[in-house]
């Protein structure tokens, strides 16, 4: 490991891509601070840091999407403005991004030629397309519309993509975050192909096992600085996040297992038609939570955990009344607010215009969930003083960073703001809560502090529901899991008795009981 | 293309205000009250300078033109009574299409609503013609704000029912709705004794609003107006109603989230703006008008509009950019009479005051600085292949 | 019904659609860019205007309809750079246009109301125009009808074979994910919203110059509206759009027809109401029927973007 700025890469050939003294302001933020790194040529480089450390603000400069304030790029050792990705793709550079820039209604093959500067007569296209595919193990039917595809097939487009201009340079932004375990093996077989052929690799992720697994280098960001480099062989998985975090990472404190007692939230064949036109359709799904339990639903993104929690909210009815019950009592065809009177409280993974409302102020955002269970409400009108009172609560136990309650709620930061919903709704004292995506952005220690508000109310008797695609976060926090895959949600499994290799295989679409979902996911043919 | 960096250097300096480059435009994370509620102030201003280049190039001194339009009809009394018998309708009518507005219920059909709501007062004052009674006027109010709000109820089924987008449909019976007007009064509330003019019988004295001053036709309409836009101030600033109203305009997500039922706010918006607007037709024709008449409105209904606007779409607002927008059709008649300008002028300033309007929004939402990377002499190397 | 009349009768169906083809086209493009551009009727007002005034003032039917369709160009330039370039409303901003557009065109038609103007040269083959139905059918039209036939056939083509069609389509479909790919969402855009603009301005065109031809104060009468409504009905598709056009100049015609055989018990101003409850009706049947949700709407339709850089 070497510190920031040294001079390790000038012994070293001339990089195919040096990054030095790069800055991006936005509005509130620096997003990155006079970064400095290179990536030699062949070489599969990590840039190592959490959500919000600056990373994705990074390459999407080096990809010509946003350009830089201040620094310098220089590519082959010749310094650069890369004006747009049309003059990245230009000199070599491809970026598969961390939310596709994909086109739904259009078929693969379109897409792909319109990520192309030149791409030439479309049949020729279609067949160079089924060439590439084949030959780096990425297989795809140019002429499906992307919305029928499964994510990951939907990543394979944006790979072929940058594969077909022969690229010199490929970013990969978080590629991993939306595949199975199975499916990160075999990407990993073909970057690692890809480096073989002088292909220099930015793999940008904050996934520690992998950047070991794969990586030669590693550029470790935090708060928008490069605060370390490292050769991630010589690392353990430890030492690297305590130089992406800064500290010691706390551990939660878990009360003591077999409190759980009768149960509080019951699901019995949950069936929901996707509202939206490519959306998964929630399909039978059934569990039950305990008072004082926390359970857990894993699954990739897409694969119906936007329905399961909107079905759950009440922000979506179940078509009969007996299908979810809130401490026995029926409530399926009530909708959210009547789901709260009952004590369903959810927190939903859109902060922005779902869990809140930006232009408001947290006073009124208080009001927009709490105005039933924190009465403040009387008659028509709106208590101001209570509301008012009940904000300045949520700030302050929960450590919300802000100049004041009459703050918009756009104007807090993201880690800030999750922690004012999920305030919100736990200082409401529900007896069942359910939580979407409940650390996503947000700092290590926020992320903390929420896990150990969520175990504080299992242990006071609540039902605890979460749902997140961060696998380590389940283990670590919840008491059962199931996962969930498109629209089907496998048996519950006692988390200290999972194994990663089974929920991966779930995850994948590999279930004891269902077969369309097999027949859905072709991919699972090949893990089985 | 290369050039040296000192060049590169000067021509940044020389042509960095001009060079959009130089400029960094950002979305504000808090959008500044004052400059909210100022900018309506500058479209109007810049209307008035837009007006006087139209006058001027039209051939008219734009000096008197501009007086005889925006000067000239406040100095009477006469003139300020008719302003305000012109706001009434006009902020009536803003007033419910802003609550629509805040929603993201886009009512546009409030002529077709305004009519309808005519129609039906003026059925009430015909039908009990020859009857002096006091309750013949609270009736056709009750009737107006029914058939203007049954009008209304349409779009807002389909929308509900359907997911009919409500600005064609509103619109298209607007169209219905003068039709309708014209083949009544052209048929059977055709006044017998008329000379065959398509027009009904003058209402009866039980069925006209009073005249609030002596010797102008300023009627009871402008006070209940005001008292309306009061009422719809507190309903939208201090009750749980104009709270759901605003959370499912700004992110019906999360207007469901909390349990607020969207298809009940679309409702309640169309029924109240359409009611609002029928009850501004049976003023006008319980008032200035005193009959039905085969065109009841110069506008109002779409004038309404911009005045929502222009009001930012609070209701306190709206009774200010009433008055404006009463303005922009009495000076339009005055200037017609006094320096011959065609009445048409006025949907001119209309259309370029909401222009203005919408254009001086962007200084509300973005902040505009200098782009510290452009001041930079970064060498302009274009990637080679 | 004799040959000659039933081909009169598709001649006037043809006329009464064709304005509303112009538009509905230029609007069909416009919103698969992704931009909702509600100012159909005040484009297509100017351009009546103007194509009218020029055309009596120059005494050229050509130059007139150049005019026509540089005014609503003119029209759909003030909508791109409030709505593109200042991110404003969509909504707001397309009646703000529809309102500007009726009051200039009232102010600038004054002088022109109850003139006469020379009508548009008409296509003629000696010979083949002279066959029954055929004849009358195919040929001895204005010009602007054909062109309006193959502005069909291009736009079709364009959107659907042409990279820069499936670059617009792009656009329409994610503005964020073809702004990362490097394509210029707002010019993109620009470029649709004026083309656009200039068709809802050639439909103004042939209002005033070849339907009417006069010019009257508020002569569009709601076929802007009707032209959107028309987009939604042929779900985002050109030659379906022609044929719902013809649909609607179809019921036009039908119910100037009734109003003029007499015999029906109706007055006039019912029959009138029908193109506007006809267009309510469309409406609700495209949104209610079984293949709602499987209609091509742009993902992006409305929506303001403005780029980060």
């Amino acid at each position: 490991m070497t510190a920031p700025g040294s001079d390790s890469s000038a012994a070293r050939p001339v990089p195919r891509l040096e990054v030095k003294g790069v800055t991006k302001r936005f509005p509130g933020v620096l997003a990155n601070d006079h970064v400095d790194f290179a990536v030699a040529p062949g070489e599969v480089h990590a840039l190592l840091g959490e959500n919000g450390a600056g990373k994705s603000t990074l390459v999407k400069m080096i990809y010509g999407v946003l350009h830089p304030d201040e620094g310098t790029l220089a590519w082959n050792g010749a310094v650069m403005q890369i004006a747009d990705p049309h003059a990245a793709r230009a000199l070599g550079i491809g970026m598969v991004f961390q939310h596709f820039s994909l086109f739904e209604a259009m078929t693969v093959l379109e897409n792909i030629a319109l990520g192309m500067d030149k791409p030439g007569d479309m049949a020729l296209l279609s067949e160079r397309v089924r060439d590439v595919s084949e030959a780096y193990g990425l297989p795809l039917d140019p002429d499906r519309d992307v919305y029928t595809l499964s994510v990951g097939e939907r990543q394979r487009i944006e790979i072929v993509r940058c594969l077909l201009q022969n690229p010199k340079l490929l970013i990969m932004d978080e590629p991993t975050s939306v595949l199975t375990p199975q499916e990160v093996e075999r990407l990993f077989e073909t970057l690692r192909k890809l480096a073989a052929e002088g292909v220099s690799i930015l793999y940008i992720s904050h996934k520690l096992e992998e950047i070991k697994q794969l990586c030669d280098r590693a550029t470790i960001l935090r708060g928008g600085r490069v605060v370390a480099e490292c050769d991630p062989a010589q690392e353990t998985a430890k030492s690297m996040a305590q130089m992406m975090i800064g500290t010691e990472l706390k551990t939660v404190e878990r009360r003591a297992e077999g409190v759980a007692g009768e149960a509080r939230l019951v699901v019995e064949g949950l069936t929901l038609a996707s509202e939206e036109i490519h959306g998964v359709d929630l399909k039978n799904v059934s569990f039950a939570v305990r008072a004082g339990e926390i359970f857990g639903i894993a699954g990739v993104a897409g694969n119906g955990q936007n329905e399961l929690l909107l079905g759950l909210s009440g922000e979506r009815l179940a078509d009969h009344e007996s299908v979810l019950r809130i401490d026995g009592a029926p409530a399926g065809r009530s909708n959210a607010g009547a789901r709260r009177k009952l004590g369903l409280c959810a927190v939903p993974e859109e902060r922005n215009g779902h869990g809140a409302v930006p232009g408001m102020t947290l006073v009124e955002n208080a009001v927009l969930s709490g105005h039933h269970r924190m009465g403040l409400l009387s008659s028509l009108f709106i208590r101001a003083a209570a509301a008012a009172r009940f904000a300045q609560q949520i700030v302050t136990a929960f450590d919300v960073r802000t100049p004041g309650v009459t703050a918009s709620a756009g104007s807090l930061s993201g880690g800030n703001l999750q922690k004012f919903i999920v305030g919100r709704e736990i200082l409401q004292k529900p007896k069942v809560l359910v939580v979407s995506q409940p650390t996503w952005g947000v700092d290590a220690g926020a992320a903390a502090a929420i896990h150990q508000a969520l175990a504080d109310l299992a242990a006071e008797g609540v039902a605890v529901v979460v749902v997140s695609q961060d696998l380590d976060e389940l283990l670590a926090i919840t008491d059962r899991l199931a996962v969930i895959n498109v629209g089907v949600l496998s048996s519950a499994m006692l988390t200290r008795e999972a194994s990663v290799e089974e929920i991966g295989l779930l995850m994948g679409g590999v279930h004891g009981v269902s077969t369309d979902a097999a027949v859905v996911h072709p991919e699972a043919a090949h893990v089985a | 293309m290369s050039h040296n960096p000192g060049a590169a250097g000067n021509r940044l300096v020389v042509y960095s205000v001009f060079n959009p480059a130089s400029w960094k435009i950002e979305p504000r994370r808090e959008i500044p009250q004052g400059l909210l509620y100022a900018t309506p102030l500058l479209a109007v201003v810049l209307t008035v300078v837009a007006g006087f280049f139209i006058f001027l190039s039209m051939g008219y001194n734009p000096f008197l033109a501009l007086y005889h339009f925006f000067v000239s009809p406040l100095l009477t009394l006469y003139g300020l009574s008719e302003l305000l018998v012109k706001a009434g309708p006009l902020i009536m009518i803003g007033v419910g299409l802003a609550v629509g507005f805040r929603a993201n219920v886009w009512n546009i059909g409030a002529e077709g609503q305004l009519t309808l709501g005519a129609i039906t007062g003026g059925v009430i004052a015909l039908a009990f013609w020859n009857e002096e009674t006091w309750w013949t006027l609270p009736l056709m109010c009750l009737c107006a704000v029914g058939g203007g709000a049954a009008y209304a109820a349409i779009p807002a089924f389909l929308r509900t029912r359907f997911n009919v987008n409500e600005i064609l449909t509103s619109l298209m019976l607007t169209y219905v709705a003068t039709l309708f007007l014209s083949t009544l009064v052209y048929g059977p509330l055709k006044d017998p004794m008329g000379f065959n003019f398509p027009q009904s019988r003058m209402f009866g004295d039980a069925a006209l609003l009073p005249i609030l001053l002596e010797g102008t036709r300023l009627h009871l309409g402008g006070v209940v107006a005001l008292m309306i836009a009061v009422a719809v101030w507190v309903l939208m600033t201090f009750t749980i109603v104009g709270f759901q109203v605003r959370v499912l305009g700004q992110a019906p997500a999360a207007a469901r989230y909390a349990g607020f039922s969207g298809r009940r706010i679309v409702w309640f918006c169309l029924l109240l703006s359409g009611g609002l607007a029928g009850l501004a037709g049976t003023f006008e024709v319980a008032g200035p008008i005193g009959q039905l008449v085969p065109v009841i409105s110069p506008g109002y209904g779409f004038t309404a509009i911009i005045v929502a606007f222009l009001g930012r779409l609070h209701p306190l607002g709206i009774i200010l950019s009433g008055l404006v927008m009463a303005l922009s059709y009495i000076g339009g008649e005055n200037a017609q009479v006094q320096v011959g300008l065609p009445q048409a002028v006025t949907g001119v300033f209309q259309g370029l005051l909401l222009f203005f309007l919408l254009a001086s929004d962007f200084l509300v939402r973005y902040r505009v600085r200098r782009n510290p990377a452009a001041l930079r002499h970064a060498p302009q190397a274009q990637p080679a292949e | 019904m004799p040959i000659d009349a039933v081909a009169l009768v598709l001649l006037t169906v043809i006329g009464s659609a064709t304005p509303l083809l112009f538009a509905a086209l230029g609007e069909l493009v416009v919103e698969k860019s992704g931009v909702l551009n509600l100012g159909v009727e005040g484009m297509m007002i100017l351009g009546a205007v103007a194509a009218f005034g020029v055309a009596v003032t120059t005494g050229s039917g050509t130059l007139g309809v150049l005019a026509g369709a540089a005014a609503g160009m003119a029209m759909a330039f003030i909508f791109g750079v409030l709505t593109l370039t200042l991110a404003a409303n969509q909504v707001a901003t397309g009646l703000a246009l529809t309102i500007f557009g009726l009051g200039l065109s009232a102010l600038l038609g004054v002088g022109f109301i109850g003139i006469p103007v020379e009508p548009l040269p008409k296509l003629m083959l000696p010979g083949v125009s002279d066959l029954p139905l055929i004849g009358p059918l195919l040929f001895g039209h204005d010009a602007l009808i054909y062109l309006s036939i193959f502005a069909v056939a291009a736009v079709a083509w364009f959107l659907k074979k042409s990279r820069a069609g499936m670059i617009l389509r792009a656009v329409g479909e994610s503005d964020i994910s073809a702004h990362s790919i490097g394509y210029d969402v707002i010019a993109v855009r620009y470029r649709a919203v004026l083309f656009g603009g200039a068709m809802a301005g050639l439909g103004g065109a042939f209002l005033s110059l070849v339907y009417t031809p006069l010019w009257n104060e508020g002569m569009t009468a709601g076929r802007g509206w009707i032209a959107l409504a028309l987009v939604v009905f042929a779900s985002w598709r050109p030659w379906r759009l022609l044929a719902g056009a013809y649909l609607f100049g179809g019921v036009t015609i039908l119910q100037l027809y009734m109003q003029g055989a007499g015999g029906f018990d109706i007055p006039a101003q019912v029959m009138s109401m029908l193109p506007y409850l006809a267009t309510i009706l469309v409406l609700t049947i495209i949104a209610a029927g079984p293949w709602k949700g499987r209609l091509d709407a742009p993902a992006c339709l409305g929506k303001p973007f403005r780029p980060s850089t």
